[in-house]
C-alpha cells in the first residue's frame, strides 16, 4: 500500500507509540500530531525531544507516554542529540558492535525550540547531512511557559510578551518561514502538515522516513489554550488554517515544490481569525492586511508548485 | 624492561589514546588550545586509522549534545574543549552527568574572557566544578596519555556511569613534545573491554531518558547523583591499581613529594606540580623542611587521602590558578580549608593565586610563595588569598 498515495483508515497502523495517559490539555492538536507521526514511523524509531509542552506532558517521572526509545536533554539541542544517536549507532553497526537495523532517527521540538533557541543546532544538523527527520510542532508561541511570543508567532497575535494594547497590535513581526529556511539547506525533503489532515500528514512522515538524509516537517499544531478557542475546536481551526491558505500544505522533494492540497474554494482569512481570542483585537483593516499577505504568499507557492 | 618512548606532542598522544580506546563518536568544535587533539583525531579517521564517526559540529553546546546522544545509544564517546567552549557547553555539561552518560572529555584548561586570553589557568574548569563529573588533573604527557584509558574505564564502569573530564593544562602541557611510553592495543583492549550500555536507546527495548521531574522526585534524583559520584572513588582507585599492574605506572588521588617529615607543604593541581617539586628540592638544600602535595582527583574530592598527606604539617600553602571572585579564597584553598576545618591539629591553610593566563610560575616564584606562606602561617595571617606577583 505504501506505493499509493491513498490512505484508508483501516490500513493505518493500529499500534500506538505515543501512548494514552499523557497530560496534554484537552483538545491539544500537538498531542494528536505526535500520535499520528508516531503511527506513521512505527516502532523502529528513536526520538530526541526538545524541552517544551510535549516533553513535559509526556514524561513526568516515573511515567512515560513513549513506547519507543526517547531522550530529552535540553531545549535547544534535540537536533544535535539525535545526530549523536544516529552517529553512534552508525559507527557501532559498521564496526559490528551492534546488529544492523533500519532505524528512524527523529528530533522533535516546538516553534520556540526550532525557530528561536535551536535554530543554529537545527541548521548544523541539516547541513551535516545526518539521516534524520526533524519535526517542528508549531503552535505559534511558547505555550509551555505561558503563551509568550516566538519568532513563529503570526503578525497581530496577542501573547503575554506581545500583548495587544493601546499602542500595540500584538506580535509586530511576520511569522518566520521555517520550511523555507530548511529548504535553503538544500536537503532532500521538506513538508508542511496539519493533524486536521491526518492522511496527508502520515504520508509525508513516511516519505521523510524513507528518504535518505535530512528531512524537515513543519506541523501546524493548534493550541486551544494559547489561541483562546474552545478545546473541541482544534481540528476545525486546523482545517480553517489550511482552507484559508494561512497554512498551505505542500512538500519540497529533491528541489521540486508540490502543493499536496488545494482548497476549493479558498475561504476568506476572516473565517480563520474570527473566534480566536488571540486575534480578537484586530480591526477589519488589520484582517484585510493579513488577507492580502496570505493571498500573495499562497500565489507564490502555487507558482513554485507549477514550476515543479 | 622499560618500553620504548616516543617523542610526541601531548595533544597528539591524547588523540592516539582515544584511537587506541576504539572510540565510536568524536564531536569536535575548534577552540585553542585543544585544537590539536581533535585535528589529529580527524586525520586518524580520514586515514582509516580510527573507525569512528567524526562529527564536526557548529558549537561546543552541540558537541556535548552530540556526545549525550551518542553515549545514550551506547557508543564510546569523546570530545575536547577549553575555556569559552566549556562555558558554552556548560548547560549540557551538567545534564550529561545528571543523565549518567559516560562521556570522556579532554579539557585543555584555559582562562576565561575578558580580556580575551587563550592561555592556561584553571578558571574554566572551576566554573563547572559542581557539574557532577569526575575530574582528574594530569601533570605531564605520560599522565595525559594514560588517563584517557583510565577515564573510559571509570566512566563506563556499570557502578559509575558518569562522565570524566581529564584536565590538561593548555599549551603548558598540550603543546609540549614529551617522551611518552605507548602501550600496545592488546593491553588497552584488556584494560577497557568493549563497552555495553544497559538500557541504551534501542527499539528492541524502549526506555525514556531525561524525563521531567516533579519536586517530589527531584531531591531523590540529586541524592542518587551525589552517591554515584562519591561512590566512584573506589572505581577510580581500582582502575589506577589495574593500570599499575599492567604498565607499572602508579597513580593516587593525592600524591606527595618529600612530604613525610615536612612542616610546610605546597599544594598544587596540574602541571605546575613538577616545578613545585624542583622548588621543594632547592628549599630542602637550604634546610627548609618543605614538601609538595598534588591533588590528582578533584572530584570526587579525596578527603581521606588529603588528611593523610596533611597530617602533622604546620601549614598547607595552596596555589590556586583561578579566583572565586568576592569569596574567601581560590577554589582549591576553599576545598582544603573546609576539609581541614575542625580536624585535630589541623594545619593552617594559606592561599596564593598565581599563574593566571599562563603567567610564569618559576622555581623562584614557588620558593617565594612557600616561604611567604610559611611567614603568613607563623603570623596567623591565613584569611583570604594573595594574588602573587600582581603589579600595582
Amino acid at each position: 500500500m505504501d506505493k499509493f498515495s491513498v490512505y484508508s483508515a483501516r490500513l493505518v497502523e493500529k499500534g500506538e507509540y505515543f501512548a494514552p495517559g499523557h497530560r496534554a490539555c484537552q483538545g491539544c492538536a500537538e498531542a494528536l500530531a505526535v500520535r499520528l507521526v508516531m503511527k506513521a514511523l512505527g516502532r523502529d524509531t528513536i526520538v530526541a525531544m526538545a524541552t517544551g509542552c510535549m516533553e513535559i506532558v509526556s514524561s513526568p517521572l516515573p511515567t512515560t507516554a513513549w513506547e519507543v526509545p526517547w531522550i530529552h536533554v535540553a531545549f535547544e539541542n534535540a537536533s544535535a542529540v539525535i545526530t549523536g544517536c544516529e552517529s553512534g549507532m552508525k559507527a557501532m553497526m559498521r564496526k559490528g558492535k551492534l546488529l544492523p537495523k533500519k532505524i528512524n532517527f527523529v528530533a522533535m521540538g516546538g516553534d520556540g525550540a526550532t525557530a528561536d533557541i535551536g535554530m543554529g543546532q537545527l541548521s548544523g544538523a541539516l547541513e551535516r547531512g545526518h539521516d534524520f527527520i526533524y519535526v517542528c510542532y508549531d503552535n505559534e508561541a511558547y505555550m509551555n511557559t505561558g503563551i509568550q511570543r516566538s519568532s513563529a508567532t503570526p503578525w497581530g497575535a496577542s501573547t503575554t510578551t506581545s500583548p495587544a494594547g493601546k499602542l500595540s497590535k500584538g506580535q509586530r513581526t511576520q511569522k518566520k518561514d521555517l520550511p523555507k529556511i530548511a529548504i535553503a539547506h538544500n536537503i532532500p525533503y521538506v513538508a508542511t502538515a496539519c493533524p486536521s489532515f491526518p492522511f496527508d500528514l502520515m504520508e509525508k512522515v513516511k516519505k521523510a522516513a524513507a528518504i535518505e538524509g535530512p528531512a524537515y516537517l513543519h506541523i501546524l499544531s493548534v493550541c486551544p489554550t494559547g489561541w483562546r478557542i474552545p478545546s473541541e475546536e482544534a481540528i476545525r481551526y486546523g482545517r480553517l488554517a489550511v482552507n484559508t491558505c494561512v497554512f498551505p500544505l505542500y512538500e519540497y522533494e529533491y528541489g521540486k515544490y508540490r502543493l499536496t492540497y488545494r482548497p476549493d474554494p479558498v475561504l476568506p482569512v476572516r473565517e480563520y481569525i474570527e473566534g480566536q481570542g488571540r486575534f480578537r483585537h484586530l480591526t477589519p483593516e488589520d484582517i484585510e492586511a493579513i488577507q492580502e499577505r496570505t493571498t500573495a504568499e499562497y500565489e507564490k507557492l502555487v507558482k513554485l508548485s507549477e514550476e515543479g | 624492561m622499560p618500553k620504548e618512548r616516543r617523542g610526541i606532542e601531548v595533544s597528539l598522544a591524547v588523540a592516539e589514546a582515544v584511537g587506541q580506546a576504539d572510540c565510536d563518536v568524536i564531536a569536535a568544535y575548534p577552540i585553542t588550545p585543544q585544537t590539536h587533539i581533535v585535528e589529529h583525531l580527524a586525520e586518524m579517521v580520514a586515514d582509516g586509522h580510527l573507525d569512528a564517526e567524526f562529527v564536526p559540529v557548529e558549537s561546543e553546546h552541540s558537541a556535548m549534545s552530540v556526545c549525550c546522544g551518542a553515549a545514550a545509544v551506547g557508543a564510546r564517546t569523546f570530545t575536547s574543549t577549553s575555556s569559552q567552549g566549556l562555558a558554552l557547553m556548560a548547560e549540557i555539561f551538567f545534564i550529561a552527568s545528571a543523565m549518567r552518560l559516560p562521556v570522556v572529555m579532554a579539557l585543555a584548561n584555559r582562562s576565561l574572557s575578558a580580556p580575551l586570553s587563550i592561555w592556561n589557568d584553571h578558571t574554566d574548569t572551576m566554573m563547572v566544578r559542581d557539574g557532577g563529573w569526575i575530574h582528574v588533573f594530569v601533570e605531564n604527557g605520560q599522565e595525559a596519555y594514560d588517563h584517557v584509558f583510565w577515564a573510559f574505564r571509570v566512566a563506563e564502569d556499570p557502578a559509575v556511569r558518569l562522565p570524566v573530564a581529564i584536565n590538561i593544562d593548555g599549551f603548558i602541557l598540550t603543546h609540549m613534545i614529551e617522551p611518552i611510553e605507548f602501550e600496545d592495543d592488546e593491553l588497552i583492549k584488556r584494560y577497557i573491554p568493549e563497552y555495553k550500555l544497559e538500557n541504551a536507546l534501542h527499539p528492541e527495548k524502549p526506555v525514556s531518558m531525561g524525563c521531567f521531574g516533579m519536586p517530589e522526585i527531584y531531591t531523590e534524583t540529586q541524592m542518587a547523583r551525589e552517591k554515584a559520584l562519591v561512590g566512584s572513588y573506589v572505581t577510580c582507585l581500582k582502575a589506577w591499581e589495574e593500570w599499575a599492574a599492567l604498565t607499572g605506572r602508579r597513580y593516587h588521588p593525592v600524591e606527595t613529594y618529600r612530604a613525610e617529615d615536612a612542616e610546610y607543604c605546597i599544594v598544587t593541581m596540574g602541571s605546575l606540580g613538577e616545578t613545585a617539586m624542583v622548588a621543594v628540592d632547592e628549599l630542602r638544600e637550604q634546610g627548609e623542611k618543605v614538601g609538595a602535595i598534588k591533588i590528582r582527583l578533584w572530584r570526587p574530592f579525596p578527603f581521606e587521602d588529603l588528611y593523610r598527606a596533611a597530617e602533622g604539617k604546620a601549614a598547607l600553602i595552596v596555589l590556586d590558578r583561578a579566583i572565586s571572585f568576592g569569596g574567601p579564597g581560590g577554589p582549591v584553598a576553599l576545598e582544603v580549608r573546609s576539609a581541614m576545618y575542625r580536624r585535630p591539629q589541623a594545619p593552617a591553610v594559606v592561599n596564593y593565586v598565581a599563574g593566571l593566563a599562563s603567567r610564569d610560575v618559576r622555581v623562584e616564584d614557588f620558593k617565594a610563595i612557600i616561604l611567604g606562606g610559611k611567614a603568613k602561617a607563623a603570623a596567623g595571617d591565613t584569611a583570604g588569598f594573595t594574588l602573587y606577583g600582581v603589579r600595582e
